[in-house]
């Protein structure tokens, strides 16, 4: 396949998509954005992409709570069409504000009797907003498209609410991608290696398909190596730890 | 008949509520040693044009369930008042 085309959905508040874009266009990518009404309007269509990204931000202020408003547009609005192109093998990623989006819009937190998800994104422990660098420690045995090959990973996290919250069975059966841990890859550290508390030291999960992933990290923000808080005093590295996960995506859709 | 829905959405019980316990370190810090907890939560005061009070209470419900708490981790509680005049 030619082109990958990638579809970074906005709303107001969304403030990520510039730099996922970059990514997805390093990667190999042909990115368009689209603000929400373009896709309620059918200006633009689902169905002409092969990935959907939901980028990190504030949207509509993360009044109520983080991502819960756009959650409700895509979860009423455009439920059936985003159903309908995981179907048909497209790729969605959900970062920071998009992890909460697609959690509260229920696309990652399915009940088994189609009520209201069991799964949410609550304040994070320490009370405040957590914007730092992170380790990352992937789970071998998920099928997450995005993060194949990769074992761990450091990034930045920004966010105020990034706690992952369920009942028991309900984190038990989640598909986890990524850990929070520390140096070592422990992750049992806790905090700060946790930075939000989050049950499991979960930091990202994915659908059983695989395709479906979000996280609370910015793969987005550490693609070239010159991202790297320490970039001029450890050994240079082709690219950033995040770069992989938009290259696997667009070689997947490529090879699919 | 309007109605003013006053909503209090608060955490259940067993959720961390970091807020509430820098609220309590804040209280402590200027001499309030008999706090013993505070917990935040939200509070809202919706005007509502329904045709009775039944009716009125089950719209609240709903818009509770569906936007203004979130179940996972919140509970919600309203009371009504008829606007009169």
């Amino acid at each position: 396949m030619a082109n990958v085309k990638t579809l970074m959905l906005k709303a107001p508040g969304t403030n990520c998509d510039v730099e996922t874009t970059f990514a997805f266009e390093q990667a190999g990518a042909q990115v368009e954005s689209a603000h929400i009404n373009e896709l309620l309007r059918r200006q633009k269509l689902l169905s002409n992409y092969q990935i959907m990204v939901i980028p990190g931000g504030f949207t509509y202020g993360d009044d109520i709570s983080a991502g819960k408003i756009l959650a409700n547009e895509v979860r009423l609005k455009l439920g059936e069409d985003i159903q309908r192109f995981v179907e048909d093998g497209g790729l969605v990623l959900g970062i920071c504000n998009g992890f909460q989006v697609l959690v509260k819009a229920g696309i990652l937190s399915k009940s088994a009797d189609g009520g209201p998800p069991q799964l949410s994104l609550a304040g994070n422990d320490s009370g405040k907003f957590e914007s730092r660098w992170v380790y990352l420690s992937a789970n071998p045995t998920s099928p997450c498209i995005f993060t194949q090959g990769i074992t761990t990973m450091y990034l930045p996290v920004a966010h105020g609410e990034g706690k992952v919250v369920g009942e028991p069975k309900i984190l038990d059966e989640l598909n986890v991608v990524l850990y929070y841990a520390d140096e070592t890859g422990n992750i049992q550290a806790g905090y700060p290696y946790n930075p939000n508390g989050s049950a499991n030291s979960i930091a990202g999960i994915c659908d059983d398909s695989g395709r479906v992933f979000a996280l609370m990290p910015h793969p987005e923000r550490f693609v070239r190596w010159t991202q790297h808080p320490r970039w001029t005093r450890e050994p240079r590295r082709e690219y950033g730890d995040g770069f992989r996960v938009f290259r696997n995506a667009v070689e997947w859709v490529k090879n699919a | 008949m309007m109605f003013l829905a006053k909503v209090y959405i608060t955490l259940k019980p067993t959720v961390n509520d970091p807020q509430g316990l820098t609220v309590r370190g804040g209280l402590h810090t200027l001499g309030f040693d008999s706090v013993k907890s505070v917990r935040a939560g939200k509070y809202m005061e919706i005007q509502v044009d329904e045709a009775d009070r039944l009716k009125a209470e089950e719209q609240v419900r709903e818009m509770c369930k569906k936007l203004l708490a979130n179940p996972v981790i919140e509970d919600f509680r309203s009371e009504l008042e008829e606007i009169k005049g």
